[in-house]
């Protein structure tokens, strides 16, 4: 089921610079894990989100600081445009006390449950079912908060993603589903993995609204995700919206993307959401050449600080290793 | 008070329901049916459809709903219905409920309580039957509590549900018809000590759960033969209370381990070596077990009871122990 956004709402300039600032922040993020994880500063599975800006920074901007989030394994992006502080991230990807983790959950696991960012969950559709629980929550006791719950076109391939949707539409929960379709399931393409493969055809099955979305284009995950989250909010049940994107960089640092052309890559790449974006705005007569090496040098200055302030980090003693496994620091084992 | 285990749980889950509104009960026909094995029965007339939660057979979806509830400050107790159905939710229980307070740096607390009936002599064969209880004691994060007498099935919930962490309450459903008199102000219990249920002083019969009566069976034959055991319940598989265990076999210097788990890889196991690491200079003998056979579990009655522990193979390993070295 596709339904036609509305993307005509002017683009005003101040909305236009916070979300190119935003992809801008992602994307240089990601670059600099590149660099870091190439000199062996990170280590671990680093799953980088660049290609997909567009939909961490339109989504999050529709989302109210009581909504919670759940998140996946390619999950920068998403913490970052939470407002987790990009330090906080950086210093988890180095596995300092100062992470946003404390340093024991790395790039997969990035959590921050001030602003209810409920982790980066890297079991594939294993952050479902924890969504619905926090919209149980928040539902029997009377907030009004909506979860989003990210996850990629693979979770749709598991049990999971399918008992969480029956439950949630069963249950009329405010849950807001999040497909990130960027066509693969690490290596293996949506094709190759699913009978049917128009996600939000499968959702709508559930008996919930189910909407495609243009991923590569910021204002219309913006207002998509703005729609749908008001439409939950309003008791209207869980929503679901497919985002279409794609991701330039293989499924993480350790793959050597044998599986698809370097053809279709360079298509995908033509849509590029950060020239695509800045392009219209130019456009628009909304941004200059200024503002491009503003937020350019903001960004740079941004992540610098947050190396350094990673660099200069603590590393937990050993002694504290068993801390966190109960909330009771001398329970035995 | 006379009363059963069922009806033990039934009222600590009542008792709960009434005094913290965070506190709900969720699972495969906990509501109308009244429970697989009717321990929630009368509780949806008494609480409502929103408290007493059924839910569709989705293990995954309803156990994972339970851990997220419990993060955002619920206080879920979530119902499988067998033991066996629980590895159809074992992605939530291990890699969300038990890892999550440690994988976000002591943010995500889950105060989640789950209830799984445990254990065969029903003859419900191969996929409803087993003692997997400890399976899952081999999980950091994770307690695992396996009440086997009227006070525990009464007052291990409340205890639980008072626990910041992950609490995984099996009963064995053999001892759901169990009945004996309770003190009418039989309230929580701790959930870290194992438990002397009969003093002894010629062997320790350590056990848990569904084979504590036949243990104590097993220790009153013994006596006619002149063979003074101790009983001990473990009560909490995670984490171990060996420093009873430890006490009882340094006085005993022989200990008999009752398991209904299979042998290999089985919480009997992890017992016989930490009395082996902690108590090795005070055996007199070897340590003994008694568990499962390790036969996924058969129909037939007799097949059935051939692989189960039984009182008569208890007071066998226990002779044997006590006459190795006379």
């Amino acid at each position: 089921m596709t339904t036609t956004v509305d993307t005509t709402r002017a683009l005003d300039r101040e909305r236009g610079l916070a979300l190119l600032r935003q992809m801008t922040l992602i994307r240089r993020f990601e670059e600099k894990c590149v660099q870091l994880y190439s000199a062996g500063t990170i280590r671990g599975f680093v799953h980088l989100y660049i290609g997909e800006e567009a939909v961490a920074a339109g989504a999050m901007r529709a989302l109210t600081p009581d909504d919670a989030v759940v998140s996946t394994y390619r999950e920068h992006g998403h913490a970052l445009a939470r407002g987790i502080p990009t330090r906080a991230v950086m210093a988890e990807m180095f596995g300092k006390v100062e992470g946003c983790s404390g340093g024991r959950g790395g790039s997969m696991h990035l959590f921050d449950v001030g602003s209810r960012f409920y982790g980066g969950n890297a079991i594939v559709a294993g952050g479902l079912p924890l969504a619905l629980g926090l919209a149980l929550a928040d539902d029997m006791r009377g907030r009004d908060a909506v979860t989003a719950c990210f996850f990629g076109d693979g979770a749709v391939a598991e049990g999971e993603f399918h008992e969480t949707l029956n439950l949630a539409a069963l249950w009329r929960l405010p849950v807001l589903f999040l497909c990130e379709n960027n066509l693969y399931a690490m290596g293996t393409a949506i094709e190759r993995a699913q009978s049917q493969t128009d996600v939000a055809l499968r959702a709508s099955s559930y008996e919930m609204p189910a909407w495609s979305v243009d991923g590569m284009d910021v204002l219309a995950v913006e207002d998509a995700t703005r729609a749908a989250a008001e439409a939950v909010r309003a008791g209207g049940g869980p929503h679901f919206l497919e985002l279409r994107t794609y991701r330039f960089r293989a499924h993480s640092l350790y793959d050597p993307d044998r599986y698809r052309t370097k053809d279709e890559i360079r298509q995908w790449m033509q849509r590029d959401p950060l020239p695509a974006f800045v392009e219209r705005m130019r456009a628009a007569g909304s941004l200059t050449d200024a503002d491009v090496t503003a937020i350019e040098d903001e960004v740079a200055a941004e992540i610098t600080d947050a190396v350094d302030y990673a660099q200069s980090g603590h590393e937990e003693p050993v002694t504290s290793l068993t801390r966190w496994v109960y909330s009771d620091a001398g329970a035995g084992t | 008070m006379n009363t059963t285990y069922r009806e033990a749980i039934r009222s600590a889950l009542s008792e709960a329901l009434e005094s913290d509104d965070r506190v709900f009960l969720m699972g495969e026909d906990v509501g109308r049916y009244g429970g697989c094995f009717a321990v929630s029965l009368g509780l949806l007339e008494q609480f409502g459809p929103d408290r007493i939660r059924d839910a569709p057979l989705s293990e995954s979806a309803f156990v994972g709903a339970g851990v997220g509830a419990a993060m955002a400050g619920m206080r879920p107790i979530v119902e499988i219905m067998t033991v066996n159905f629980s590895l159809l939710a074992l992605d939530q229980i291990m890699n969300n409920a038990a890892t999550l307070l440690h994988m976000s740096g002591g943010q995500c607390a889950v105060p989640l309580v789950l209830r799984i009936p445990t254990g065969g002599g029903r003859q419900v064969a191969a996929q409803h039957s087993h003692s997997l209880d400890g399976w899952f004691a081999h999980i950091p994060g994770l307690r695992v509590v396996t009440p086997a007498t009227l006070e525990d099935a009464r007052g291990m919930l409340a205890t639980a549900l008072a626990d910041p962490d992950p609490v995984l309450i099996f009963e064995h459903a053999s001892l759901y018809p169990m009945s004996g008199s309770l003190d009418d102000d039989a309230g929580p219990v701790d959930l870290d000590r194992a438990a002397v249920r009969r003093h002894g002083t010629d062997v320790s019969l350590i056990t848990y759960g569904g084979t504590l009566p036949m243990t104590v069976e097993a220790a009153t034959t013994l006596q006619d033969d002149g063979i003074d055991a101790e009983v001990i319940d473990l009560r909490t598989l995670r984490p171990l209370d060996e420093a009873t265990v430890l006490e009882s076999v340094s006085r005993t210097h022989r200990a008999v381990i009752v398991d209904e788990g299979w042998r290999s890889g089985s919480i009997s196991a992890e017992v016989s070596a930490r009395i082996i690491e902690g108590a090795f200079y005070e055996l007199d003998a070897p340590v003994a077990r008694v568990c499962s056979a390790e036969v996924p579990m058969p129909y037939a009655h007799q097949l059935e009871q051939a692989a189960l522990p039984s009182a008569d193979r208890v007071v066998a390993a226990a002779r044997e122990v006590v006459g190795a070295h006379g």
